[in-house]
């Protein structure tokens, strides 16, 4: 590995990182789309900023353009506040109209500005190393990682100083605000700070990719934990894990960067979101075709507790009162037989006394809606654990 | 080139008037169906389709190895029709918000479809240059053939519209009922969905990827403001939708180095802004009006009542009182005396007041409500 190689994949885990962290609060909140909305609308302070100080490294275009951030979700929430329109709309209209005089200031100026919209979209973490910061002569490394690092120390000192506000504020604003912690004031801190990373980041991996860094390792993480702290851990190694792989698969392929990023990023979310234990696809699907036998099963023994009548009770009959397929009352049949839930003599079925005393249980657990009734049902019972 | 002449050119000039048609109909398409995703709330929808659809035009160019429009878009309604039901599988499936699904998939699909565009530029095929204008659009590239495209996808679209009409509009507002009257609405859902997939990729060309949400919310959100019927939104949508292409299509033409998708969008941005303040029914301007009349409505009320309530102790309703008596009560001006006077309630004289019988009526009735005023 030569030195860029090394310095290319610090940045870019620092960046990872930097992104992952409000983005957990972000997709925790419900306001995963807030991060595209900025990403987009940082354009027009990005141009200005730069008319200012010809630097897309200066702390004050950062500033700036995380200012125009801010000034996205103010504008998204006063127009919601109207109620003309939802709040999804609000975000829709808003970004796109940031990001067009953006896109046609630097189209008018094109002469001054060596800018190019598709550098801001898309960043190109390849030439990070090669933009250096030299104070008298003296090369101190990067200034991309000089700009992130200290964009992310802020980040982790405001996360240690407020994590407890801001979970409270997360979970139950109405008791954060109960507790005297300002939910507006975390509200708008968690925004200053995703505007200042999603600013301080485009550089380096472009505007639309943040996004992806911000709300792919929270999302792919909230699959697997309830625990916010866990999910905070896991968001930032699957940051740092896909910044490190990308790098490499950008690097075989020859493409960008910040692309392969992605790509790894998705890749592991799409795995995660199939495998994941409790809330993956494959589990999810497996638990409700578990549901539904079960609830086969409730309906089956309900009606044998409702007929005495021999021929209501017939195995036969029982196919075209239910209006089951054969398949299925098969499974129903066998699962009921397995659990000593039925007997079944000349092909007549009858609840044994451990069904009846279930589906007694059952009918109560219906008409009450009490839980304790099924407390040890549960552990027979995908049905009764929701 | 000014805007007149831009207009005296549009009939003489070909490619001018084959784009401007172009965005006109897109527009039109847009709006249209933007209503729809507006009034389900999946404004952002859009956004997260525009987005995903990169990965399908950089696929598309791959397999084929040809630049045919055509194939590239059927690429994109390929790549953004898997990315919507993945959408709707994570909402569906997983306790993953709507909100995290779409920045997801927009995200991702965009990171994916970009690490091909790079691969793709890396290869030695020179007939990859072009491909990036998807990124932003450029109306300029627009020919006759594509024009035609989104004149017969308009056509069918409309066809579609007005078949299922009733269905769309009930699913729109009550998918329950929908359910329970037997329709089958993730027929009909899907139907939608996939038209509304269909006009993002056709305006993938003109407007590009990032820009696309806001072709098919901003017309949409402005015509909302000016009526609450389905049918009225969707047209004024179309019309706003057209107009904003055209004249977006108008000022980038006329100025220099303005590329016409954000133009459009900026016109679109302001027939909304518009809308909002100066729509009669909704907008900010008359409710502010509304509210300060009835400010005013309800001084008058409070002052009336005030006199009423001295005015009733006495046997005769219109014995004269002093003005001063006035003076602790709130909401009592100069003016709201004059007022009163001109709707005949009391009568003035000198520094005195006194109750009309039809003040004392009007006072007497005021929180009744079942009475007319």
């Amino acid at each position: 590995m030569t030195s860029p190689q090394i310095e290319i994949q610090i940045i870019a885990c620092i960046v990872a990182i930097a992104c992952a962290i409000p983005g957990v609060f972000l997709v925790l909140r419900k306001m995963a789309l807030i991060s595209d909305a900025i990403s987009h609308s940082i354009l027009p302070g990005i141009v200005l900023g730069f008319f200012l100080t010809h630097d897309l490294n200066s702390p004050w275009l950062i500033l700036l353009a995380a200012i125009t951030g801010v000034i996205t979700v103010v504008l998204v929430e006063a127009i919601q506040k109207t109620g003309l329109v939802k709040e999804d709309t609000a975000i829709g209209l808003v970004f796109p109209v940031l990001f067009s005089i953006g896109v046609i200031l630097i189209a008018k100026n094109a002469n001054d500005v060596h800018l190019d919209v598709d550098a801001v979209l898309l960043g190109e973490l390849a030439f990070a190393p090669f933009d250096r910061w030299l104070v008298a002569g003296a090369d101190l490394g990067p200034k991309s990682l000089w700009v992130m690092g200290t964009i992310l120390l802020i980040t982790l000192v405001l996360l240690f100083l407020f994590f407890k506000e801001l979970k409270v504020s997360t979970f139950d604003a109405g008791l954060s605000s109960a507790l005297g912690i300002s939910p507006i004031v975390m509200h708008y801190g968690l925004m200053s700070v995703s505007s200042v990373t999603v600013v301080g980041a485009f550089d380096a991996v472009g505007a639309i990719l943040v996004v992806a860094l911000m709300i792919a390792p929270a999302a792919t993480a909230y699959l697997l934990t309830s625990d916010l702290k866990k999910m905070i851990y896991l968001s930032v190694g699957f940051g740092v894990f896909s910044a490190i792989a990308g790098y490499w698969v950008a690097h075989w392929l020859d493409a960008s960067i910040s692309g392969s990023m992605t790509t790894v990023l998705g890749l592991v979310f799409l795995a995660v979101y199939l495998f994941a234990p409790d809330k993956g696809l494959i589990s999810v699907m497996y638990r409700q075709r578990q549901q539904r036998t079960e609830v086969s099963l409730l309906t089956f023994l309900l009606h044998l507790n409702n007929h005495s009548e021999e021929n209501e009770r017939h195995i036969n009959h029982l196919q075209e009162h239910i209006n089951w397929q054969k398949v299925r009352s098969r499974t129903v049949l066998d699962l009921a037989l397995k659990n000593n839930m039925i007997e079944i003599e000349d092909n007549v079925v009858s609840l044994t006394s451990k069904g009846k005393e279930f589906t007694d249980l059952a009918l109560e657990y219906i008409i009450t809606n009490k839980d304790e009734k099924i407390e040890f049902m549960k552990d027979d019972f995908f049905l009764f654990r929701g | 080139m000014s805007l007149s002449e831009y207009f005296e050119l549009l009939i003489s000039d070909y490619t001018l008037r084959t784009i401007t048609l172009g965005t006109a109909v897109l527009g039109a398409i847009c709006g249209m169906l933007g209503s729809f995703a507006v009034l389900r709330k999946q404004s952002l929808l859009g956004d997260a389709i525009s987005h995903a659809a990169l990965p399908g035009i950089a696929l598309a160019f791959l397999i084929t190895g040809a630049k045919d429009t055509n194939i590239l878009l059927l690429g994109a309604l390929v790549s953004g029709l898997i990315g919507t039901f993945w959408i709707r599988g994570m909402i569906t499936k997983t306790h993953l918000k709507t909100d995290t699904a779409l920045g997801l998939i927009l995200s991702l699909f965009f990171g994916f479809g970009m690490l091909l565009l790079t691969f793709i530029q890396k290869q030695p095929n020179a007939n990859q240059a072009g491909l990036d204008k998807y990124l932003f659009g450029q109306a300029a590239t627009l020919v006759e053939k594509d024009v035609n495209l989104m004149v017969i996808v308009t056509g069918i679209c409309l066809v579609v519209l007005l078949l299922f009409w009733k269905e769309f509009k009930i699913l729109l507002f009550d998918a329950d009922y929908t359910k329970t009257l037997g329709f089958n609405t993730k027929f009909i859902d899907v139907l939608i969905t996939f038209f509304i997939v269909l006009a993002i990729v056709l305006g993938l060309q003109t407007v590009g990827v990032v820009l696309m949400s806001a072709m098919l919310l901003a017309p949409a959100a402005a015509a909302r403001q000016w009526t609450n019927k389905l049918s009225m939104m969707v047209f004024l949508a179309a019309i706003f939708g057209a107009f904003s292409g055209v004249f977006g299509t108008a000022i980038s033409a006329s100025q220099n180095n303005l590329s016409t998708g954000p133009v459009i969008v900026l016109v679109a941005g302001a027939f909304v802004l518009l809308s909002f303040i100066f729509s009669p029914g909704r907008g900010l301007l008359f409710r502010e009006l509304r509210f300060r009349k009835n400010r005013r409505d309800l001084e008058l009320q409070k002052t009336l009542q005030f006199m009423y309530g001295i005015s009733k102790t006495h046997s005769d309703i219109s014995h004269p009182h002093a003005i001063k008596i006035l003076n602790d009560f709130q909401g009592f001006t100069r003016r709201s005396l004059q007022k009163l006077e001109e709707k005949d309630w009391i009568t003035l004289t000198g520094q005195q007041w006194s109750l009309t019988q039809k003040g004392f009526n009007k006072a007497k009735n005021l929180y009744n409500q079942q009475e007319d005023d």
